[in-house]
């Protein structure tokens, strides 16, 4: 790699040991995929995967005071995950003690330590940063040191964003350094299609569906989606947003997907077309059969496959606002047609603190109050896994806390009828 | 016995029972559970993953053609070396993906007792020959040697 003399100078220990191994880990990191060079980050705000004091992860929080302790924060402010606890979601006694005394006991101490590297505000806990309302949306060709594979993909694909899936940790030193190694995605070349994917269904494609099948198969290539376009309205307005987020977190979790192109939706694909795509790409064709197949090799961990599910949670990644009131007006319509007032599963809606403020702001947060569903902040996936929450049947339509946890996915059909009419075992 | 030519990612020799995966590794849900619960053993948690799910990682010769799944996955990685619950190598098929390749420098620079070789690059016919329990090797300048 070429270094400039101020990042040699940095290598080779003039600015400390700790900023020296800093510089170490992105080069040799970025070596590994030929990166000719360290660029700097021009996003305004950084966004880190990690938010939870777990105490599994203690190694990580030494390695952050190694860098509080040397003098080396964050150039740039970010935000961070959700968190893994709110007292409004509903647990046992039990579930609660090991939270906060086992689990996630680290999780006070943890969080000063965000706020001494650079945290944008106390409540900037989300997977969905991107979000007008939270304001860490970076813009089309900005530098990213980001991680959270939902949010690396939606910027990449969505919003035009280059950012590489970088791991935990690597995002944080990224915005130490203050650059990131000049590779992958970051390159026009990197952001080339190696996969078409013709979408040939008869009916619009579940967004996790969809993208768990794309996932599954290019797992960490860039696909180029053709067809699903008329299936979004022409537009990359605030329901295809919703749905691309969905979809992406999808491919993300299922695969290792980074960056997508909806042809004459994402910005990309709207400028430059099919010259996207690469030579000799492959061709992956998409029809409710394909689909259909995907669901029906979804895993059911339950012990008790019949069981009564005890839990819902919709929100992974957190919901946008437009969802919010989407899912409020749904579940309202379908309760007062089966003739019930409030849904029959313990029902708990996540999203970002920012967006669950604007949403508390219109007549819609009242309306779900009284249907019985719950509004929360956490990040369901960290609430899932452990052994007491695991024996839980918790059903879902998230295909990525389906993926890390014993939730069951159902379509969002199949849920809405769960909730308000009994609906399927 | 057959001998297979990789690119060295983190360096190192070492002797294990190999572990196989023929499909992507998901690193977080592989390793949640065991770090959260003290096992040991570092038994894979993936339901997803016919592969591995139940079978021990630690101290095996862990092989797959790449990580995939959340961008944790490289400070889990790094999590199960400095709690020395990693496996005793990594051995990819193809060549490394971002979030192992972080797991691995990683360690490798911020971990001054801990060893975890790790070879990318060693090809489809390494992993359509290798099976569980088969002896691996790793010698010097990225060669495997699997028996």
């Amino acid at each position: 790699m070429n270094l400039t003399k101020e990042q040699e100078a940095i290598l080779n220990g003039q600015q400390g040991d700790v900023l020296a191994r800093v510089m170490k880990t992105l080069m040799r990191y970025g070596e590994l995929f030929g990166a000719d060079s360290m660029v700097p980050i021009s996003s305004k705000y950084n966004h880190l995967v990690t938010s939870f004091g777990l105490k599994a992860l203690t190694p990580v929080y030494e390695l952050m005071d190694k860098l509080i302790a040397s003098g080396n924060l964050s150039q740039q402010k970010f935000s961070a995950d959700p968190r893994p606890l709110d007292k409004n979601v509903p647990s046992n006694f039990l579930q609660d003690f090991i939270f906060q005394n086992f689990m996630y006991s680290k999780q006070e101490e943890y969080e000063k330590q965000l706020n001494q590297l650079g945290l944008m505000e106390k409540d900037a806990f989300t997977c969905t940063c991107y979000m007008d309302e939270v304001g860490n949306t970076p813009a089309m060709g900005e530098i990213l040191s980001w991680s959270e594979s939902s949010a690396v993909v939606y910027a990449n694909s969505v919003l035009g964003a280059r950012c590489n899936r970088n791991s935990g940790i690597i995002d944080l030193m990224g915005s130490v350094l203050g650059m990131v190694p000049n590779f992958g995605l970051l390159t026009d070349e990197g952001r080339k299609a190696t996969w078409i994917v013709k979408i040939e269904t008869t009916k619009k494609p579940e967004a996790q569906l969809l993208g768990s099948a794309i996932g599954m198969k290019v797992m960490a290539d860039v696909p180029y989606i053709v067809g699903l376009d008329k299936w979004l309205g022409g537009s990359l307005d605030e329901a295809a947003k919703t749905y691309l987020k969905d979809f992406g977190a999808a491919t993300a979790s299922n695969g290792a997907v980074g960056l997508y192109h909806v042809e004459n939706i994402t910005p990309e694909a709207v400028k430059l077309g099919q010259n996207l795509i690469a030579e000799d790409a492959k061709v992956y064709v998409i029809d409710d059969a394909e689909l259909e197949k995907v669901y029906k090799n979804y895993p059911v961990i339950w012990k008790n496959k019949d069981a009564k599910p005890k839990l819902c949670f919709m929100g992974c990644p957190h919901m946008s606002l437009n969802q919010l009131i989407d899912w409020t007006q749904k579940i309202e319509a379908a309760l007062k047609e089966s003739g019930n007032t409030k849904v029959n599963i313990p029902t708990v809606f996540t999203a970002a603190p920012a967006v669950l403020k604007k949403f508390e702001e219109t007549p819609y947060a009242e309306t779900l109050k009284k249907t019985g569903v719950i509004t929360s902040y956490i990040c369901p996936l960290m609430y899932m896994n452990n052994p007491l929450s695991e024996k839980m049947p918790v059903i879902t339509s998230s295909n990525k806390l389906r993926t890390y946890t014993s939730a069951r996915y159902y379509t969002d059909a199949e849920i809405l009828e769960q909730l308000t009419k009994g609906g399927a075992s | 016995m057959k001998e297979f030519q990789g690119r060295i990612v983190a360096p190192g020799c070492v002797t294990a029972k190999a572990v196989v995966s023929h499909g992507g590794l998901n690193t977080l849900a592989s390793f949640q559970k065991a770090l959260q619960f003290g096992d040991k053993k570092a038994t894979c948690g993936d339901q997803n993953n016919p592969d591995l799910y139940g079978k021990q990682m630690a101290g095996k010769a862990l092989c797959l053609p790449q990580t995939i799944g959340s961008t944790t996955g490289g400070l889990v990685l790094y999590c199960a070396c400095s709690m020395k619950r990693q496996p005793a190598c990594m051995l990819f098929s193809e060549p490394i993906d971002s979030l192992a390749a972080a797991g691995a420098v990683l360690a490798d620079v911020w971990l001054d007792d801990v060893s975890m070789p790790v070879i990318d690059c060693l090809g489809e016919e390494f992993l359509n020959y290798v099976k569980d329990d088969m002896t691996i090797t790793i010698k010097e300048g990225g060669v495997v040697v699997v028996e």
